[in-house]
């Protein structure tokens, strides 16, 4: 994953305003990146431009050498369904699905034949093979995190994206979900970017970047 | 197929969550409404095509107002045809003290030549299929008629002047149109015994039949052979073509209750458009996911399109189901138009209701599917972001489109269509901007209200829209219900009181001339002044101004059956009393000439001016005359009257029979009977009698109607359903917060109370508003009857809709006050 010269502008009450400023930042395979910063620093929109959720005004993403924004918004879509995972803070399950159909969906979505067995594999990895036909409104918010984090691994991502994934919880579960997502993030060998504000979450990872006034500073540096 | 699949499993887990369930429910209630009608006139009209000869008695039916020639039975004979010959009229029959009118039909030995007849020995005990016909100088009576004349097996009866032995119950007649044709009951006898009544005279209303049967091709070349033969008065009803009347019956029942049926889509179309609009909002975070999860645009609206159709396509079919069942009602109530056991419908409403429940909810869904597409991916991380939200109108127009499509399909005509779609697009516009106002006002009141009902009244104001569109469905309900319950009866009761008490209330028909003197002679012996006896004479427009009439020259159906059958024409030296010249003189005294007064509205039917000269041909004669008048007459007042008046000395020549009416008293009654026995041929038309058989026609048709309209008011509730869980997730958190606060069930049961009471409450104002205006515009522009304003209209129309959707209303929001506070709130935070 490469992010080379990327740059997002607005224009906030008819004067320009720059979020990211000519950013240029790369993970390699494996590699676990925190990317640390204040609130309205453009930490979420870094991740929206890396996931091709959102356009930048420049420069560019590559995933896996293919230039995300060289794609249009459908081809984007599918190299996301293919090679991308996600973990959100407010855990984006869709409430009308058990949670085993949560999982699956990513699956159904691409097409692939045996979802079921798999999603079932996912969420016993997990430890909620007991609650798949709980909706997500019967599960604790921590269950409800478990179960994105099976259905991100669930279609073998190269790069796993996590906005805030403990945000919700209290800091005993978001220390369980957290151990969660580095032991899987070893097993599948994904590049993961992890955003966040917690320091002792950002700790976990091999690098840490902070974001401040749209340019990454290397901590350290 | 893959798609398909996963379509499928994700219809299944959105109809698991509910989400789909009111959008299902209106389908099925405007599906079941359409195809109620669709197989019902579907059977009728199967009846009418599998057994038209069985309806018709015969393969091919000579039909003529007069005697047929022989040669027409001659040649069919020769041409290896069976024949046989029915005649029929109406006639006095009597029974001991009783005397009853009945359609006299008389058949001949091979009768009927398709199907059978079918007696039984008591009214109402089991059928059997009948050998033959009634022997010479035996009756058959249907049950209507035995009842009525108290008879039973072997009584006498007097037809005229002979006299008939009670043989059998008749209870099925092939060739007899169902009951909603028939004022009388029926008498059947045997041809033969005919010329021995002596009922068949000058005037007598007689319909001959030549009944004809055999090879298809035989039929076919002897239909071509009779055809130029053809005089006036005289027509074929073959297979293809049998039973007009019921076919007029049926295409109309078919377009007025496809149009009542029609409402409840387009308040589907309404529901469809709460249901989809909920739904999306709802969806937004799902599509977002699924596009976050790699779902490209095309396949989320393909995902969806699939759900949908498959949605519409089971809710259609469970629709069709309910709408075969429905349809019992409908053939139990109208069934009886067709004389024969109707047969199985076809699958064809089923396609009929499958594309209506699809127009309907595609239409109007596709707008909302097409902004799911549209939802950015980023919304998972900005909630804040949602589609772009262009759909108004335009993005109807494809539902608009479709259902005016369906309208215009049902009424058969753009003209009817057209004026049913701009009506009711004015009254669903009108009623939803009274409704506004209405809600406008509101919102000034409520500052005097009690807490409770503040709060709902304040409800019904901050949810407008979902208001109006409730206030406007429910009025549309009530005012059906409120016009063919209590204006029907307003209307009856209107033309009722125009006529005087002394309305004459009996018809004397086939007074012969020599009958005149002995009649007035047994008025005058009664202590009765005599009525004015008119004399008539049939004849038949045969030009004007010298050029041949012919019915291809006359657009309006109409005036087709004016120059088709014989005109009663009479002489009088005076303008009747209840008439008025509205164009030229009447006739002075002596040296009259030739000369014709003809009543106005048969006048501009058959495009017939003052100073034409028209030709009529009597028996074998004819004459001509010119016409020197127009005239206006009262038709309702129930006296004798008619359409062509000659100056004496142009019809004295002519053989004439005489009618009158009369007022009797009910008292009086027995002395009709004993006029019958003393002129055994003579008809007497008993007002009231024609008027309640009218009547119980009336209701069972109002009876389909209301059917029909039951299903709208179902929708009604659909759409106050669909209300309710649009707003449900607000109403949840709302009473939350008014239980944090303090609020008691009782108080936040008496708020919804009050929202969904004054909803009805203006429902039934608009719908009483509606009903009144209908009423006015029914009675001052279409019937010609004083306006009488019912008050009524008002407190009945809102305590209904008050009490109807008040209890309706809380029963669909009863579990939000189920709902622990706390965790509402903390669910929503």
């Amino acid at each position: 994953m490469q992010a080379i010269a990327l740059t997002k502008q607005v224009t906030s009450e008819g004067a320009p305003l720059i979020i990211l400023d000519q950013l240029d930042f790369s993970a390699s395979p494996g590699e676990s990146v925190a990317v640390l910063g204040a609130s309205g620093s453009g930490k979420s929109t870094l991740l929206g431009l890396l996931a091709g959720l959102d356009a930048p005004t420049g420069g560019k993403v590559l995933l896996d050498g293919i230039d995300l924004f060289a794609l249009d918004e459908d081809g984007r879509a599918a190299l996301r369904g293919r090679l991308v995972g996600f973990v959100f803070q407010s855990f984006q399950l869709l409430p009308s699905l058990t949670a085993l159909e949560n999982v699956m969906l990513p699956l159904e979505l691409a097409g692939v034949n045996g979802a079921r067995i798999e999603s079932g594999a996912a969420l016993e990895r997990v430890g909620l093979a007991q609650r798949a036909s709980h909706y997500p409104r019967q599960l604790s918010g921590g269950e409800q995190q478990r179960v994105a984090i099976a259905r991100a691994f669930s279609v073998n991502p190269r790069l796993l994206l996590a906005d805030e994934p403990t945000g919700n919880l209290d800091s005993a579960t978001g220390e369980r979900i957290i151990d969660l997502l580095f032991q899987l993030n070893k097993e599948h060998g994904t590049t993961l970017i992890l955003v966040t504000h917690d320091e002792r979450l950002a700790q976990r990872c091999q690098r840490r970047l902070h974001l401040d006034k749209g340019v990454l500073v290397p901590e350290y540096l | 197929m893959n798609r398909f699949s996963l379509a499928l499993r994700m219809l299944r887990r959105e109809w698991r969550a509910g989400e789909l369930r009111v959008l299902a429910a209106a389908l099925v209630i405007a599906v079941a409404s359409v195809t109620s009608v669709g197989f019902f006139t579907d059977r009728v009209g199967r009846a009418l095509a599998q057994q038209a000869n069985i309806l018709l008695g015969a393969d091919l039916a000579l039909i003529s107002d007069h005697p047929l020639d022989n040669y027409f039975e001659i040649e069919a004979q020769r041409r290896g045809l069976r024949t046989a010959h029915t005649l029929s009229f109406p006639s006095m029959v009597l029974h001991g003290e009783r005397t009853q009118l009945a359609e006299i039909k008389a058949v001949s030995r091979n009768y009927p030549l398709r199907g059978e007849l079918r007696v039984a020995q008591q009214p109402f005990s089991p059928d059997i299929a009948s050998k033959g016909i009634p022997e010479s100088g035996t009756a058959w009576l249907d049950d209507r008629l035995f009842k009525q004349l108290d008879a039973f097996a072997t009584a006498r009866l007097e037809v005229g002047a002979s006299r008939l032995a009670v043989s059998a119950v008749l209870t099925q007649e092939p060739d007899r149109a169902g009951v909603l044709f028939n004022i009388a009951p029926r008498l059947l006898m045997n041809i033969q015994d005919i010329p021995a009544t002596g009922l068949i005279q000058e005037g007598s209303r007689v319909s001959y039949r030549l009944l004809v049967a055999g090879e298809v091709g035989k039929v076919d070349l002897f239909r071509t052979w009779v055809a130029p033969l053809l005089k006036r008065g005289e027509r074929l009803e073959g297979v293809s073509d049998a039973r007009p009347e019921i076919r007029a019956a049926l295409s109309r029942a078919e377009r007025f209750l496809g149009l009542a049926a029609l409402t409840s889509i387009i308040l589907a179309a309404v529901t469809v458009v709460m249901a989809t609009r909920r739904f999306m909002a709802r969806h937004l975070d799902n599509c977002a996911v699924m596009r976050c999860l790699g779902a490209q645009q095309r396949l989320i609206f393909k995902l969806y399109l699939i759900q949908f159709s498959l949605l519409g396509t089971f809710a259609s079919l469970i629709g069709c189901l309910l709408g075969y069942i429905g349809q019992m009602v409908l053939a139990q109530r109208l069934g009886s138009m067709v004389a024969v056991e109707l047969p199985l419908p076809s699958m064809l409403p089923v396609a009929q209701g499958i594309l209506t429940g699809m127009v309907t909810l595609l239409g109007f869904s596709l707008p909302f599917l097409q902004q799911l597409k549209h939802v950015p991916a980023l919304r998972v991380l900005r909630r804040e972001l949602g589609p772009p939200g262009h759909y108004g109108l335009i993005g109807f127009a494809l539902g608009l489109a479709g259902i005016s499509g369906l309208v215009l399909w049902q009424a058969e005509d753009a003209k009817l269509g057209g004026y049913v779609l701009v009506g009711l697009g004015v009254a669903i516009l009108v009623g939803a901007l009274l409704a506004l106002l209405l809600i406008r006002v509101l919102s000034v009141v409520r500052r005097q209200a009690a807490a409770s009902w503040r709060y709902g009244l304040a409800n019904i104001a901050r949810r407008a829209g979902g208001s109006v569109a409730q206030v406007t469905a429910f009025s549309l309900g009530i005012m059906v219900l409120l016009l063919l319950v209590v204006v029907r009866g307003d209307l009856m009761r209107s033309w009722q009181s125009t006529l005087p008490a002394d309305a004459p209330n009996r018809f004397v028909i086939n007074i012969q001339p020599d009958q005149v003197q002995p009649l007035r002679g047994f008025f005058h012996g009664h202590q009765i002044h005599p009525p004015v006896l008119y004399p008539m004479v049939r004849g038949r427009l045969l030009a004007v101004n010298g050029n041949p009439v012919a019915t291809r020259e006359y657009p309006d159906e109409r005036a087709h059956r004016l120059i088709e059958r014989e005109f009663n024409l009479s002489w009088s030296e005076q303008l009747p009393d209840d008439n008025q010249l509205v164009a030229g003189k009447w006739w002075g005294q002596g040296g009259y000439g030739a000369q014709l007064s003809v009543e106005e509205g048969i006048a501009r039917t058959l495009g017939i001016k003052l100073g034409d000269e028209l030709t009529y041909g009597v028996g074998g004669a004819i004459f001509n005359a010119r016409v020197v008048n127009l005239r206006k007459v009262n038709w309702d007042s129930f006296r004798v009257n008619f359409f062509v008046i000659a100056s004496p000395g142009v019809l004295e020549t002519f053989p004439a029979s005489y009618v009158t009416s009369l007022h009797l008293p009910d008292a009086r009654g027995g002395l009709l009977d004993e006029m019958v026995k003393a002129f055994p041929n003579l008809t007497v038309i008993d007002v009231a009698a024609v008027m309640n058989e009218v009547r119980t026609i009336m209701d069972r048709v109002s009876g389909a109607v209301e059917f029909v309209f039951l299903f709208t008011w179902l929708m009604g509730f659909t759409i106050l359903y669909a209300a309710i869980a649009a707003t449900r997730d607000e109403r949840v958190f709302e009473a939350a917060i008014l239980r944090t606060l303090g609020a008691s069930r009782r108080q936040l049961l008496a708020g919804l109370f009050a929202e969904f009471a004054v909803i009805g409450l203006l429902a039934g104002l608009v719908a009483a508003l509606g009903a009144s205006g209908t009423s006015y515009f029914l009675s001052t522009r279409i019937l010609m009857l004083p306006y009488v304003c019912n008050f009524w209209l008002l407190p009945i129309g809102m305590l209904a809709g008050a009490a109807a959707i008040g209890i309706a209303g809380i029963a669909g929001c009863y579990s939000v006050l189920n709902q622990p506070p706390l965790q509402t709130i903390r669910d929503s935070s």
